[in-house]
């Protein structure tokens, strides 16, 4: 028997998980990887199996949480959004030197075009950086089916494997054909090499040997994989590699009858014999991939190949999402003549929201700071990143989670007076309380704000582990009491916050400012219930 | 039958609710559907959209491709005229004629709506007096969708049951207005 459901990619995904026998999804929210665990979090049949669905604080003790999972015998997955793999790349690289018992599957959602990220990074590069499988699911069907697969080669192969979703399939739903009965999960049952988890430098040279010697199972499975599909085509003038979703854009702009051999890619490391054929058989190469040209630059080598093109001889497009135009000019078919923007058109930029606490706060910090004079707000990663836009210009830098008050650290350590780091409440335990020791261990003269709206708002508000325990945290790490302040952002407040802000800023040593006031979105809907 | 639908707005005006309801009715009709949407930080106040893909047959692409859309459908005139590169050349497109203006350089609007009219296929809809004849000031995107049924071969009674279905939960008087407001976009000229 099977259902068909509407899912998202993403939710597709963790329905597959469910129905292969999953234990635990471990996750920190990132778009566009939350709904993953969103899906679990409201799946009733996920409640009734006990499966692990609460967020974990980063995507560090994600990794390592679905590592301990796996090590007990169990299916555990691991999500995150691409830069979020970064965060755990300690973890994660390791995991693969130390292999996985029960099926592991790190699962990461990479955003080209950056709608809501800071890079455009490709998560396939870290699956041959770990040298372990990577999938890549086309369509959502395939995001379905892909857990029981992966999970089986985990097993099979005692490794990680890597799913790497885009945004254009974590967020589209289609129509989703399912089971209707989940796999039972596994028991319990440790290696019987418990000592490879151990890795002392003798037993990491051992482990990373196997890892070498892998890489032939790993590539044959490549060759024999459901996910992967040389098929035929008349015209041998031109041979196309589709990897992920790029295959559909591919589709789409023949509407389905492409008159070429084309290599449908969606399991790594490269399948060699098929990719062999296609490149004897064909004239020239087509490679169209979602995200960075990491297939592309691999058949070039480093001399260049005249007859590949794709991303890197301008074919494509070098950055930025796909789409069945760019394709469609790619193959040299007909495509319709665009008409030229309006002139009536403005840009419609993303903002914060009217009544939202950080304007509140920004307003405020940003008054104190002019006042003081030699001043820099750092900012980190969340809606406050806004702050950086007209009226706010508030802050100096965003580059990732938790830099705000390490680099704010940076700068007060080469002179600048005034020092300021925001950082939501989320953030900050994400990966700003390790920085903030740091601060508090050379008393460098520094003002942490942090902005407590009591969610992880960018992501559409899920709960955070700082939810009730900032001010302990903050005085555990040791900020003594009289430095912890906390001021409720709100303009009748604004002179009172503002007096606060200077207070603190000119204090020659750390100080932690609490911003409180509940997301403005959250407590709408709350009202709205 | 086949439709594309590109669905335009600004964060929070309720696009995807048409959307929601759309990929219903075509599961429950076995038509295929692919809707793909953005999330996180691009949906605060700023410009969003949707595409939304019905077809009898499987769909390939997520995104409709440039210049193919059959509809284009805004509940806002600006955020319409920023897909028009995605209509084909006998589209429509179907905009709800107030503004919303949260920028201090919106466009005359005068000027925009004329070029609205321009267009060869064009629908102007006063969403918002049809929404409150309905009964309820909040079913302009309701209106939208009846507008869009006109383009879709399927049977009204089905999306008005799907509509039925969406709003069961707020009571009687909430499905008894969404179901009118369906009608009156439906039958608005």
């Amino acid at each position: 028997m099977s259902i068909t459901k509407l899912l998202l990619g993403d939710e597709a995904y963790a329905q597959g998980a469910i129905d292969a026998g999953i234990t635990g999804c471990y996750a920190y929210p990132g778009t566009p990887s939350t709904e993953i665990m969103e899906y679990f979090q409201s799946s009733k049949q996920a409640a009734e199996l006990g499966i692990h669905r609460q967020w974990s604080c980063n995507e560090k003790a994600a990794m390592e949480e679905a590592i301990g999972a796996s090590y007990m015998g169990r299916r555990a997955i691991a999500c995150m959004k691409h830069v979020g793999l970064n965060a755990c790349a300690d973890g994660f690289m390791n995991s693969a030197i130390t292999g996985a018992n029960g099926g592991l599957l790190v699962t990461v959602a990479d955003d080209p075009s950056m709608h809501s990220s800071q890079n455009e990074q490709d998560s396939r590069f870290y699956g041959k950086f770990a040298m372990i499988p990577v999938l890549e699911p086309s369509s959502q069907q395939e995001a379905y089916e892909i857990p029981a697969y992966a999970f089986e080669l985990s097993e099979k192969f005692a490794t990680p494997v890597l799913v790497r979703f885009t945004t254009r399939l974590s967020h589209s739903r289609a129509d989703v054909v399912i089971a209707d009965e989940a796999r039972p999960q596994n028991p319990r049952k440790f290696s019987d090499t418990p000592r490879k988890f151990i890795l002392l430098p003798a037993i990491a040279k051992k482990n990373y040997d196997e890892l070498c010697q892998k890489q032939e199972l790993f590539r044959q499975s490549s060759e024999d994989s459901p996910y992967n599909k040389l098929i035929d085509g008349a015209d041998k003038s031109l041979g196309i590699i589709a990897c992920g979703i790029g295959y559909n854009y591919l589709q789409e702009a023949f509407g389905g009858k492409c008159p070429y051999p084309v290599l449908k890619l969606s399991q790594y490391p490269i399948p060699r014999k098929l990719t062999r054929t296609l490149l004897d058989e064909c004239k020239e190469i087509l490679v169209i991939e979602e995200g960075m040209p990491v297939v592309e630059e691999m058949l070039r080598g480093p001399f260049g190949d005249a007859r590949i093109h794709g991303r890197l001889d301008g074919t494509l497009p070098r950055t930025g999402e796909l789409n069945t135009r760019a394709v469609q000019l790619a193959c040299k078919l007909d495509a319709p003549d665009l008409p030229a923007p309006s002139e009536m058109l403005r840009a419609r930029p993303p903002r914060l929201c009217d009544g939202c606490p950080h304007a509140d706060t920004y307003r405020a910090l940003t008054e104190a700071c002019n006042a003081l004079g030699d001043a820099k707000i750092f900012g980190d990663i969340g809606c406050y990143t806004l702050g950086a836009l007209p009226p706010y210009n508030a802050i100096t830098s965003c580059v990732d989670m938790g830099a705000s008050i390490t680099v704010a650290k940076g700068a007060s350590d080469s002179g600048l007076t005034n020092a300021v780091a925001v950082i939501g409440d989320s953030t900050f335990t994400h990966s700003g309380m390790t920085g903030l020791l740091d601060a508090i261990w050379e008393n460098a003269p520094l003002t942490v704000v942090i902005l407590d709206n009591l969610t992880v708002g960018m992501t559409g508000g899920q709960d955070s582990a700082a939810l009730g325990r900032l001010e302990d945290i903050v005085k555990g790490l040791g900020i003594p009491a009289e430095h912890v302040r906390i001021i409720t952002p709100l303009p009748a407040k604004h002179e009172e916050n503002v007096a606060v802000f200077k207070e603190e800023i000119a204090h020659r040593g750390v100080s932690v400012v609490i911003a409180r006031r509940e997301c403005i979105q959250t407590l709408r809907r709350k009202v709205k219930k | 039958m086949k439709c594309d639908i590109v669905l335009a707005g600004v964060g929070g005006q309720g696009i995807l609710t048409i959307a929601a309801i759309l990929g219903k009715v075509a599961v429950a009709e076995k038509i295929h559907v692919k809707q793909s949407e953005i999330h996180g930080m691009s949906q605060r106040g700023g410009s969003v959209f949707a595409h939304l893909r019905l077809s009898s047959e499987p769909i390939f692409a997520d995104q409709i491709t440039a210049g193919a859309a059959d509809l284009i459908v805004a509940m806002e005139p600006m955020e319409a005229m920023r897909h028009l590169a995605s209509l084909s050349t006998d589209g429509t497109l179907i905009t709800d004629k107030a503004p919303l203006v949260n920028i201090p350089d919106y466009p005359e609007l005068e000027k925009l709506l004329g070029e609205v009219r321009a267009l060869p296929h064009a629908l102007l809809l006063d969403t918002a007096a049809l929404a409150q004849e309905s009964g309820n000031l909040r079913n302009t995107n309701i209106v939208l969708l009846g507008a869009i049924s006109n383009y879709l071969e399927l049977d009204p009674a089905i999306i008005e049951k799907a509509i039925a279905e969406h709003f069961a939960s707020k009571g009687e008087k909430v499905v008894s207005a969404a179901v009118k407001a369906f009608q009156l976009g439906k039958n608005a000229k």
